[in-house]
């Protein structure tokens, strides 16, 4: 235990805006000490460079190439052309190149993964949070709805729904993001019901503070970077989840994923016809941000869960 | 006749915050059948000493010096002789006998255990003697049954008292073996513990932050400040008539009850024990001292004969004070 | 605003909790106590005799089941609104200093979180700045941005109790407030109370097993045993010339005692699900053990000797034996 006396500090903290100053500059300290603990992890390094350029690339698509190589109409190639000069990786069967459509599938592949995602946690620690904190009937009827949530087959939900919502971008995110939120709830839950143990609480409810105030000033504070970290791995089985509901045609008509275009793929003999560079590029593309977001997250967790970090 | 004795004992941890001095340089000797208090608050070196003795300590400690049991070096020691040595010639008493006793086998088993491994009695004995031991400090035998869940904090503790007496040693070490137990229950231990010393005649060195216990039991008391014994003397002295101010601070701050000069008036000393990675250069008590002069700072003081009282200087007293060895008081005047 | 606006006092207070197996755990077994601004008043007792859970009780944080607590002649209300008003009056100071105060909290943040939670905004750091040289940090401002770790366990527990300074309340419940501190810092904690007692008139309740610290602190003395208040007055009276046998056993083990034969009661606080009818302490009484007590054996078997509140006597105590003895 360190318990070294305060390190005299000369300034005079008259004004607030000194203070804030001050305050800000422990915030930068403390997250130079969260990157130097990441940065000492080689996987977590790699992980981020390729998200890195993954990101940088999907941004850029629309620079790279020019939408109208999208366009089945406007297409140029022949059908179902192995990869040559012109067509790096080949064309699919209505003639357009499929490294133009992998680029571009990367950005519906990322918003969707990620939006659902941003959907999921809101949801989970928003349930895990109250449930853990309030407890009660609430508490018990949450616990119950999420333990619903992880025992159903995501997938045959996710697809029962879709029939129902009908196929768009929007519904997709809202069911993916229903069928992957109980488990953010579960992990919310433990580290509420732990924090929730400690004296400080109890010390704020001495002060008079109501439950507003403890799960904003106590509880969330403590359960983010958790939650940061587990966020981190559920993109990748949003993708994953995007990927696998579009090949099996309920993704968004109009738009190019991944998915869409392994299901386009297949759809039209791309397995009998041997045109492996219409399977491949889509299908490692999945394989790359998933591994990429999986590392990134377990180096994460490492540097913000103390009970991995002592293992080590 | 000594029985255990440290000779210049330094030990010192080397850690993420670089090299840590725990123990500085201690002499202390205990005889057969007398009972050594150690007094000091948390990370003062007590507790190292205690498991210097049993070379418990970890790899990164770096130990030099002697510690003699029975004329034998025990840090010069090969480990076939260690391990008879722990038990048969020492054993330790720690706080928190929870984490200390095995929560899924049952006592009578984990009191009969040392008796199989250091001498190799038959298991049927071994239980007998088990249950003669849970009888010595308290427990009904039956208890022998019983697994550590099913017992409170003084017979958990009573057992590990049991655990230490099973081969029977020569030197018993009781770590703050009652801090963390009630008033009442630390007067069973208590009683319990000094009973089987004038019993059985065995030496036993009691660790604790409460030099007021140390006082009731003990019959000689040294208090460590900072990894050295600041003062050393027979127990009810050091306690009532302190020759360093730590101290008269220490014992200040456990008052009998009845004493109308502590009524209402706290005693306790201004700022913080010393970070052992930064003590000061002279007396490492002098930040915190009131009686502290210009020498304090600049010079450590040894232990030495102090005057008791009268003018002479007492041999039985010692104290690491330049004030004390002027015979000068230790307590500033109120 | 007179004194009488701010006592607090218990009447008869129960606190039960339903065990497994349909049991019943009486942590609170009808205690009658005040305690006033002004004054030091130490609830001594060993653990698991229900002193913690009176506290808890006193400050709305457990719920009575039974009996009264009232606050400056008011009885305490379970409203929301209702509790946050009297938490600014009744501060908590917690045992240990190390998890009451959030790790990813300054100590100006810590100090502040009062004020926040009640809506003061008017000079917050003037305030947080006077509540912590109240607290002895001192100069303040050198404290705003440290962070718990940073801090001794002296001064972490001085911030602590800053935090409920800062609400200027009247009284403060302190559970085992130094327990977790060096030996050496504890003198400088208890001074830092007696002083707010002396200067500002603050009131404290101090739950301790120790009866040394309430020597050295309080002005009234309530030793409890098994959910009740066995005896209650003076500290000068209870602990030098203690009359209930369980005080002075408990007096009469601790060094340099004033009572002469140490008395160690054999055996262990009986649980509080099985509490022994008649009067509780009769299973482990000396007195009645050496057949001191024969003459009363009767009452002490089969009537619970109940006291009344510091109202009716400075000093009462709950003993069959005691009561025949000043009735002589």
């Amino acid at each position: 235990m360190t318990s070294t006396t305060a390190s005299p500090r000369a300034l005079h903290l008259s004004s607030k805006r000194a203070r804030r100053k001050l305050a800000r500059a422990r915030r930068r300290r403390s997250f130079a000490r969260s990157w130097t603990a990441y940065r000492s992890q080689r996987t977590g390094m790699v992980g981020l460079v390729l998200l890195g350029a993954i990101v940088v690339l999907a941004i850029g698509a629309p620079i790279l190439i020019d939408e109208s190589q999208l366009s089945v109409t406007q297409a140029t190639g022949g059908r179902m052309e192995p990869p040559s000069a012109a067509y790096p990786l080949g064309t699919d069967e209505t003639g357009r190149s499929i490294l133009a459509l992998t680029l571009w599938g990367s950005r519906l592949s990322l918003l969707i993964g990620l939006t659902a995602t941003v959907v999921a946690i809101l949801i989970g620690t928003a349930i895990g949070v109250t449930s853990g904190h309030i407890g009660g009937w609430y508490g018990w009827i949450a616990l119950r709805i999420s333990d619903w949530f992880m025992v159903l087959p995501s997938l045959v939900v996710a697809i029962a729904l879709l029939a129902v919502l009908g196929r768009s971008m929007a519904t997709t995110i809202t069911v993916i993001a229903l069928v992957s939120w109980s488990g953010t709830t579960r992990l919310v839950r433990a580290q509420t019901l732990t924090v929730q143990a400690r004296p400080y609480l109890e010390r704020a409810r001495a002060l008079g503070a109501g439950h507003w105030h403890q799960m904003t000033k106590h509880i969330l504070p403590n359960v983010l970077p958790l939650v940061l970290a587990s966020a981190t791995l559920l993109v990748p089985s949003a993708i994953l989840m995007e990927s696998s509901l579009a090949w099996l045609g309920l993704g968004d008509p109009s738009v190019v994923s991944w998915g869409s275009i392994l299901n386009r793929a297949s759809d039209n003999g791309a397995v009998s016809a041997h045109a492996w560079w219409y399977l491949l590029p889509p299908g490692l593309a999945i394989l790359i941000v998933v591994l990429a977001f999986m590392m990134c997250g377990r180096a994460l967790e490492a540097v913000f869960n103390p009970r991995l970090r002592g293992e080590r | 006749m000594t029985l255990l004795e440290f000779r210049d004992l330094h030990v010192t941890y080397t850690g993420s915050r670089g090299r840590l001095p725990a123990v500085r340089g201690v002499d202390l000797t205990v005889d057969a059948g007398e009972t050594l208090g150690i007094a000091g608050e948390s990370g003062c070196g007590k507790s190292t000493l205690a498991m210097a003795v049993l070379r418990l300590l970890p790899k990164s400690a770096e130990v030099s010096g002697r510690i003699l049991l029975d004329g034998e070096d025990l840090l010069a020691m090969g480990w076939g002789r260690l391990r008879a040595v722990r038990w048969t010639g020492a054993s330790i008493v720690f706080q928190g006998a929870m984490h200390s006793l095995n929560a899924v086998q049952r006592i009578g088993r984990q009191v009969a255990e040392p008796l199989l491994v250091h001498e190799r009695t038959t298991p049927a004995k071994a239980a007998r003697r088990a249950e003669e031991l849970l009888e010595r400090v308290g427990l009904p035998p039956s208890r022998a049954r019983s697994y550590p869940h099913e017992l409170s904090g003084g017979q958990r503790q009573r057992v590990m008292i049991a655990m230490a007496l099973a081969c029977d040693p020569g030197l018993i070490i009781a770590d703050e073996a009652t801090t963390a137990l009630d008033v009442m229950v630390q007067a069973q231990v208590l009683q319990l513990i000094s009973g089987l010393v004038a019993e059985k005649g065995v030496g036993l060195v009691m660790i604790s932050h409460d030099l007021s216990v140390l006082s009731a039991v003990c019959d000689r008391a040294a208090v460590m400040y900072a990894g050295r014994i600041v003062e050393q003397g027979p127990a009810r002295e050091v306690f009532a008539n302190a020759r360093h101010p730590y101290s008269a601070a220490l014992g200040a701050a456990f008052p009998a009850i009845g004493d109308l000069a502590a009524r209402k008036r706290p005693g306790g000393l201004a700022g913080d024990p010393p970070d052992p990675s930064r003590l000061p250069r002279g007396c490492a008590f002098a930040p915190r001292c009131a009686v502290a002069v210009e020498r304090c700072v600049d010079e450590s003081p040894e232990l030495l004969p102090v005057p008791t009282g009268g003018s002479a200087a007492d041999p039985v007293r010692t104290s690491a004070c330049f004030v004390a060895q002027e015979g000068e008081p230790v307590v500033a005047q109120r | 605003m007179s004194l009488n606006d701010s006592v607090l006092s218990a009447r008869d207070l129960r606190v039960e909790f339903g065990l497994p197996g349909g049991r019943v755990a009486r942590a609170v077994d009808g205690v009658d106590l005040d305690v006033a601004p002004g004054e030091i008043v130490a609830l001594a007792g060993e653990s698991g005799c229900g002193k913690t859970t009176l506290a808890r009780a006193l400050l709305g944080l457990e719920r009575a089941t039974g009996g009264a607590i009232a606050f400056g002649g008011a009885p305490l209300r379970y409203s929301t609104r209702a509790l946050k008003a009297y938490r600014r009056r009744v501060q908590l100071v917690l045992q240990d200093p190390s998890g009451a105060l959030n790790p990813r909290h300054t100590v100006y943040d810590a100090v502040a979180e009062g004020l926040r939670i009640h809506g003061i905004t008017d000079d917050e750091p003037g305030r947080v700045a006077e509540a912590l040289s109240r607290a002895g940090l001192r100069p303040p401002e050198q404290f705003f941005l440290a962070y718990p770790h940073e801090l001794s366990g002296g001064q972490r527990q001085r911030v602590v109790i800053a935090g409920a300074l800062v609400l200027q309340p009247s009284l403060l419940v302190a559970d085992e407030p130094v327990a977790s501190l060096d030996a050496s810092v504890r003198g400088e904690i208890l001074s830092l109370l007696l002083r707010l007692k002396e200067e500002q008139g603050l009131g404290a309740l101090v739950i301790t097993h120790d009866l040394g610290l309430a020597w050295s602190i309080a002005d009234r003395i309530a030793i409890m045993y098994l959910g009740r208040i066995v005896e209650q007055g003076p500290v000068e009276q209870v602990l030098t010339a203690p009359r209930h046998p369980y005080t002075r056993a408990l007096v009469s083990v601790l060094p340099d005692s004033p009572v002469p034969e140490p008395v160690v009661l054999a055996g262990e606080l009986p649980d509080a699900s099985d509490i022994p009818g008649g009067c509780r302490f009769r299973p482990r009484c000396q007195e009645v053990a050496s057949g001191a007590a024969a003459p009363v054996l009767h009452q002490c078997e089969g009537e619970d000797p109940e006291i009344l509140g510091p109202e009716s006597k400075p000093h009462v105590v709950a003993c069959h034996l005691d009561r025949a003895r000043m009735a002589v």
